[in-house]
């Protein structure tokens, strides 16, 4: 047998690949269907958001800042908008505050059905990723219904908000709420606990504590790790200090801490929890006040620099702001949880199967057009 | 057949030669137009029931309620322009649909359809069904090797490894069932199911009833049989969400076509194959019952079969490539194994 040799075979997956989530092209060399080393390679949906932000004027960036990670837009405009006023010294209206909290929370929900439905995807199933996009779906009236867009909302503005919430939306939210808590259990039963899923998904790709700290990975990724760090508490911005919740951690009950089947069990844990801040938001929400307290039209932040970070789906998202007293900001730069996110998978993926290449992929959740920007 | 000789033969035809001639080419246009409508019916049923499954509708616009679609499909592919990539080795990529389409065709010589309706009762049909349906691997390592494509390949060997491995699984139970009713040949293993337990004919006499070997004996052809058809849990080769469409990712148009229609085609003969085997083929599971049509009882049956390889198609998640490999040779196989020692003793000493 000594003769016998197999040769290593470079292989690439994407960026035209089904489970790529989007147009990510990974460089993997295989030997036979055990990959030795895996290489993103990223830009395919690079569209200048940071020289963009550079020629606008500060309000102007939010649509841009959807564009960002387009599952999470409304977070993404949470993270900029608090950065600016910040920046400006200013303190919104608690309403408003309520308002975007339940909103934040909200994609949150969406955006971790996304990574659901995609995760099952990835590993063969297909029915759950419907079953995620049904609910999904009723988020996105709710959204529909305050500000128009079902995607991109540009509706968390610097100062305020862009529309008022309708009316009948605290009663169609409760609605929601109430549909969706007991459907976690289904995605357990149908998803989380099967046994193949099981198999297909714990022990692999163990992400160690200390290397996902190294590789800066934050957010369901990080605390699948084990880590127990949320920004939303640790860190508390906005009103998430007044809310009675739980951080999601990963458990080793079933597999190890930092797999794949605990990334995607955070997310699921995550979803529970942001429900709970959603009901707690509602009842308390003042009912009068307006959402845009008085900005000047021209805003011109004094001179400095800020970096301010908020939790995303994804991870921590960091806005980094240079103004030079202008209406436009000197320099924005965007600290993306999904590009340090991905970073780590050569590190997890190498010594895995070409299959659980994608597993891994879809557990890191990433979303190309925030990586690229 | 015999019938349809005598019928040339009536109607005419002097010569044996011809009058067998003439009706194996009627026999097999039959089951040619057999396996065309059976897969637009059971494509249209797929996705109903993948829709329904998922909270959707499925098709709903060519046709009362989308029954049209599957035609609709089937259009557009004859249409499609028909790419051979210019680096795949031509002659293997042009053959390799038809060598594939060819093992899962000549299963249906020894298929039957109905009490009296089969092509040829051969006194090994069993074991020709097993024997021959091995030719499929060969398509599909044809597919993936001449597409010059290195995700073809990935499914091409995939595809092998697993149905090779998979025929052990399946050989094994259905010997249960040889064993059972000491025949190779498929009318009289169905007519040996006639009566059962303590005479009582029906669902009593069919094989899978007999005793608990014969039972989870159906049960590991079930599980063999889905992942010899490469059906989800078991569609390594295809595995849309990694290799993107495996070994056949470079075919098009009708090409690609009949592949398609070689997975619907095995999953009957996989469906076919357990109601004679297990569940008593075209016998009614009613006692004395000879209203309904033999056909009838054994189409039944079949789509019952076909209708759980979908729900577990769209239910469960793929098995990962190695913990394929475990469930057949670590767990299938030797169960399987214990199965015919137990069907063995059981027969010798309780009946």
């Amino acid at each position: 047998m000594g003769d016998l040799r197999t040769e290593e075979m470079t292989i690439n997956m994407g960026p035209q690949h089904p489970s790529t989530h989007g147009v990510l092209r990974l460089k993997l060399r295989t030997d036979g269907e055990v990959v030795t080393s895996v290489q993103p390679v990223i830009g395919y949906l690079h569209r200048c958001f940071e020289k963009h932000a550079e020629n606008l004027e500060y309000p102007g960036v939010i649509p841009f800042v959807d564009r960002c990670d387009y599952l999470a837009s409304m977070n993404n405009d949470h993270g900029y908008s608090m950065a600016i006023e910040k920046l400006l010294g200013i303190e919104v209206p608690e309403r408003v505050e309520y308002l975007r909290v339940i909103f934040a929370e909200l994609q949150r929900i969406a955006s971790h059905l996304v990574a659901f439905g995609t995760f099952g995807l990835d590993v063969g199933a297909f029915t759950p990723f419907l079953y995620a996009f049904r609910e999904r779906e009723m988020i996105l009236d709710l959204f529909e219904m305050t500000c128009g867009a079902r995607l991109l909302y540009n509706y968390i503005w610097v100062g305020g908000l862009s529309h008022d919430i309708p009316e009948g939306f605290v009663e169609k939210t409760y609605e929601f709420l109430d549909h969706f808590e007991p459907q976690i259990k289904e995605y357990n039963d149908l998803l989380t606990n099967n046994k193949i899923f099981i198999e297909r998904t714990a022990d692999v790709g163990v992400l160690p504590q200390n290397v996902a700290i190294n590789y800066g990975v934050t957010g369901p990724q990080l605390r699948a790790s084990g880590v127990d760090w949320d920004l939303r508490r640790d860190e508390p911005y906005s009103i998430y200090d007044r809310f009675d919740w739980n951080v999601a951690v990963g458990v080793d009950d079933v597999g190890v801490l930092g797999d794949c089947w605990n990334r995607y069990y955070v997310k699921i844990l995550e979803m529970q929890e942001s429900a709970e801040i959603i009901r707690q938001a509602l009842d308390h929400l003042p009912v009068e006040g307006d959402v845009q307290e008085a900005v000047p039209r021209k805003i011109r932040p004094p001179k400095g620099s800020l970096y301010f970070r908020s939790e995303n789906p994804r991870g921590e998202l960091g806005f980094y702001i240079v103004s030079d007293g202008k209406t436009q900001p000197f320099r924005v730069k965007m600290r993306s949880p999904a590009l340090h996110n991905l970073g780590v998978i050569d590190e997890i993926a190498s010594g895995w199967l070409v299959a659980d290449v994608v597993a891994i992929l879809g557990s890191l959740d990433i979303v190309l057009g925030e990586i690229d920007r | 057949m015999q019938g349809l000789i005598e019928f040339f033969h009536g109607i005419g035809v002097a010569s044996d030669f011809w009058a067998a001639a003439l009706s194996i080419l009627l026999y097999t246009l039959f089951v040619f137009g057999f396996i065309a409508i059976f897969v637009l019916i059971a494509v249209y049923l797929e996705r109903k029931v993948s829709g329904h499954m998922q909270d959707r509708l499925g098709p709903m616009r060519v046709g009362y309620h989308g029954i049209l679609q599957t035609l609709a499909d089937t259009l557009k592919l004859l249409l499609k322009e028909d790419i051979i990539p210019a680096a795949a080795d031509r002659l293997l990529f042009i053959l390799a649909p038809f060598v594939l389409f060819l093992g899962t065709f000549m299963v249906y010589v020894v298929l039957p359809f109905g009490p009296g309706a089969i092509g040829a009762d051969l006194n090994i049909g069993l074991f020709y069904i097993v024997a021959v349906s091995s030719l499929v691997v060969i398509g599909i390592i044809m597919a993936g090797y001449s597409s010059n494509n290195k995700w073809s390949l990935y499914g091409g060997m995939r595809a092998a490894a697993q149905i090779v491995s998979y025929e052990i699984p399946v050989g094994l139970s259905l010997l249960v069932g040889v064993m059972m009713t000491s025949t190779l040949s498929i009318v009289q293993m169905v007519q040996m199911q006639e009566t059962g337990i303590g005479g009582v004919g029906g669902i009593l006499g069919w094989n899978f009833i007999q005793n608990p070997f014969a039972f989870i004996a159906f049960f590991i052809y079930l599980v063999a049989g889905t992942a010899e058809a490469n059906r989800t849990p078991f569609d390594l080769p295809e595995a849309e969400s990694e290799l993107v469409a495996g070994a056949f990712t470079e075919y098009s148009g009708m090409r690609w076509a009949f592949f398609f229609l070689a997975e619907y085609a095995n999953m009957w003969i996989v469906a076919i194959v357990a109601s004679i085997v297990f569940l008593g083929g075209w016998h009614s599971p009613f006692p004395g019952e000879t209203f309904i049509p033999g056909t009838i009882w054994l189409f039944a049956k079949a789509f019952g079969i076909v209708f759980v390889q979908m729900w577990a198609r769209w239910t469960f998640p793929r098995l990962r490539v190695d913990q394929l490999m475990v469930t057949c040779w670590k767990y299938l196989t030797p169960i399987a194994f214990f199965n015919i020692i137990g069907v063995g003793l059981w027969l010798v000493t309780i009946g």
